[in-house]
């Protein structure tokens, strides 16, 4: 009989999490509903992170992902409510999207469950701080300076985008 | 007993065709960008599981995911830009109105032939 170590409680917890959220969000009919869903869901991956031992990973991805796209979310969505408060769907689509998602992901879980991978083992251990800063700014071989910067010429034209999108004209 | 390497791959594959599933039904477009949401989602628990386990040594599953992180909120940006305005002209979101878009709604200049 063996024990049911910590940390196989929690990704049971983890992974219930989002089994459960993440087919909600896609069943429910209720936009807001399946905001809050994702969110819960985003939650958990972040939990999933901390539980992997990257805490600069989850903490990205609360702030980011929990933070700032939830939020943006439930503004769009108070802001282009609708008469129609319920997202109605029609037999076929339904039918389409399970046999796709089905098919695809009995495929997929075939091929995982099936494939052989390399030695595998999880390794304890946190990352240092000062590593990853260093591989973000650096210029040398697996660092990631251009990317970097890459990333936030991206930024500057998503604003410059977003106002020019969605100003109102005259 | 560790946690096996595959119980995550095939929590992100449900999670991933939970998004495909939502993004061929939903008709509202906010509800499909959630549901591509759920699709980035599954492939960062990927890029950060395969890092974990099979390259401990590396960096470099974790900086996709921290990347691909940053590039999903300025896409989300962008497009609840693109669907409010899509809102402010067509006064609905679904998905089938969309084709609506393309009809100008004043005449005033005519088509010119280059």
């Amino acid at each position: 009989m063996m024990e049911l170590t910590l940390q196989q409680a929690g990704f049971a917890f983890l992974s219930a999490v989002i089994l459960v959220f993440s087919v909600m969000t896609v069943t429910t009919r209720r936009i807001m509903r399946s905001a809050t869903y994702l969110l819960f869901v985003l939650f958990a991956t972040a939990g999933i992170y901390f539980q992997l031992d990257y805490s600069f990973l989850g903490a990205v991805q609360l702030l980011i992902y929990a933070g700032g796209i939830i939020v943006l979310f439930v503004f769009s969505i108070l802001l282009t409510r609708s008469q129609r408060e319920k997202d109605p769907v029609r037999r076929r689509k339904v039918v389409a999207g399970l046999l796709t998602a089905g098919v695809g992901a009995v495929l997929c879980g075939g091929l995982l469950c099936t494939h052989l991978f390399g030695p595998s083992q999880l390794s304890e251990g946190e990352i240092e701080m000062h590593r990853i800063g260093y591989a973000m700014m650096g210029t040398g071989k697996y660092q990631y300076l251009l990317p970097f910067e890459a990333i936030s010429v991206l930024l500057l034209a998503c604003i410059i985008g977003g106002v020019l999108i969605a100003r109102k004209r005259k | 007993m560790e946690i096996q390497m595959q119980y995550y791959l095939l929590l992100g594959v449900v999670m991933f065709f939970a998004g495909v599933y939502g993004f061929i039904t939903r008709r509202n477009l906010i509800a499909v960008l959630i549901s591509v949401e759920l699709n980035l989602n599954a492939v960062d628990i990927n890029f950060a599981v395969f890092n974990r386990y099979l390259y401990p040594g590396e960096l470099e599953g974790m900086f996709f995911t921290i990347f691909a992180i940053a590039i999903a909120a300025a896409e989300t940006a962008v497009a609840i830009a693109i669907i409010i305005n899509v809102y402010r002209n067509l006064s609905n979101i679904e998905v089938r109105n969309l084709d609506q878009l393309q009809e100008p709604t004043e005449t005033t200049e005519p088509e010119e032939k280059a």
